[in-house]
């Protein structure tokens, strides 16, 4: 993680190379807790990617001004501020959706995504290159849940965004809803990444 | 020394402060739709609750709200009261359903709750909810271990903090209600 890498760069970074889930296995309670659907998961990403942008923009401009040991305090207060309204947000707009994330909304809060992401770069760098490396880091996180959360619905439930994708007569595989099966697809996914990552560094060479 | 940390501490107590300010602000933007919201949750789960129900109709007892639920012949079937307290983690708010004299319990459901998900959560379980049918509204409920007495709630496995909130909400709503009921009546 070099520190003069453009925005396009670090925009980019956060999808696959630097993928917050894939990657740097981060923020994996809410990529187990709400993927057994994609209406869930994507409300979930739009909520991290809300709460990213923000506090990332907030300690971007207060960068100056940040104390070394009160830096994770003004984090965390920051993080919580946004988390509130996005959880309000959706309690006062999508109010069976709230429901259905229940606490996980308000544990945005401790997604260590975020904190990551305020300490490694947004403390450091310019609000446009926070705002760069937010939406990348977000992106990357939707696409790693919207990837189990294909997987785990369409065994699970039959439907894609609630849209019945296999023959009426598919038995669901209901582990698949259930908590083991966020593990196992969670698991054989990050091993076919780990093993096109591999492959793409031996056609590399090194 | 103490000086030194309230220079240092500015910045936080500085955003502390417009923090507390913006979310008071949303707070009071959508304060009223969220309750509305609620309300509406509220009244489309009375044909659930109550056996016999088509519909709820909000009125307040004294100084208590509730909703009185009726059949579709109009007839009065029971009560449906909202109650508010602290569960473990945060706010637990429930609906208990009661039958049209307030001496039974009908049922219970929870409106919402933030416990830990996979333990107190557990409370939102109608296994577990499906105790508090037909337990006397008249003495107060407690929680136990082998719930053998009438009034005595089994509380949700490594959750028992989560359980006794919500035993704990039940009985001063109820006996809030039941008091509100007579002094009215009369």
């Amino acid at each position: 993680m070099t520190d003069d890498a453009t925005p396009l760069e670090r925009f980019l970074r956060g999808i696959i190379p630097e993928n917050p889930v894939y990657r740097q296995l981060l923020g994996l309670c809410p990529t187990l807790a709400v993927t057994n659907n994609m209406k869930a998961a994507m409300t979930m990403s739009g909520a991290v990617l809300f709460v990213l942008l923000g506090a990332n923009l907030v300690v971007s401009l207060i960068r100056g001004l940040l104390k070394p040991h009160l830096r994770i305090l003004v984090f965390t207060l920051t993080i919580a501020t946004f988390v509130t309204i996005a959880d309000r947000f959706l309690a006062a707009f999508m109010y069976p959706m709230s429901k259905e994330l229940g606490p996980y909304v308000p544990l945005i809060i401790v997604n260590c995504i975020i904190i990551c992401r305020c300490e490694v770069c947004a403390s450091r760098q310019s609000p446009a290159v926070a705002i760069a490396d937010a939406s990348g880091q977000s992106l990357g996180f939707a696409l790693a849940l919207a990837s189990i959360a294909t997987v785990r619905e369409i065994l699970g439930s039959g439907t894609w965004w609630g849209i019945r994708i296999l023959p009426a007569g598919w038995d669901n595989w209901v582990i698949m809803v259930l908590p083991a099966g966020a593990f196992l697809t969670m698991g054989l996914l990050l091993g076919i990444a780990n093993w096109l990552g591999t492959i793409r560094s031996e056609t590399k060479g090194y | 020394m103490k000086l030194r940390y309230i220079s240092e501490a500015w910045l936080v107590l500085l955003l502390a402060t417009g923090f507390a300010l913006a979310l008071a602000a949303v707070d009071l933007a959508w304060k009223t739709r969220i309750e509305e919201n609620k309300r509406r949750e509220t009244i489309g789960q009375i044909p659930h609750l109550v056996p016999g129900a088509v519909r709820g109709q909000k009125e307040f007892v004294g100084k208590v709200y509730v909703y009185r639920a009726f059949d579709s012949a109009g007839r009065q079937v029971g009560w449906v009261l909202p109650a508010v307290g602290q569960g473990f983690a945060d706010r637990i708010e429930l609906l208990i359903d009661l039958d049209s004299e307030a001496e039974y319990i009908t049922g219970l459901y929870v409106l919402e709750q933030k416990e830990t998900p996979g333990l107190g959560a557990n409370i939102i379980a109608a296994q577990w909810r499906k105790q508090f049918t037909g337990k006397p509204a008249t003495l107060p409920l407690h929680v136990s271990q082998a719930a053998i007495g009438e009034n005595e709630i089994q509380a949700v496995t490594g959750a028992t903090i989560s359980s006794e909130s919500v035993v704990s909400i039940v009985n001063e709503a109820v006996a809030g209600f039941r008091r509100a009921l007579e002094g009215w009546e009369r």
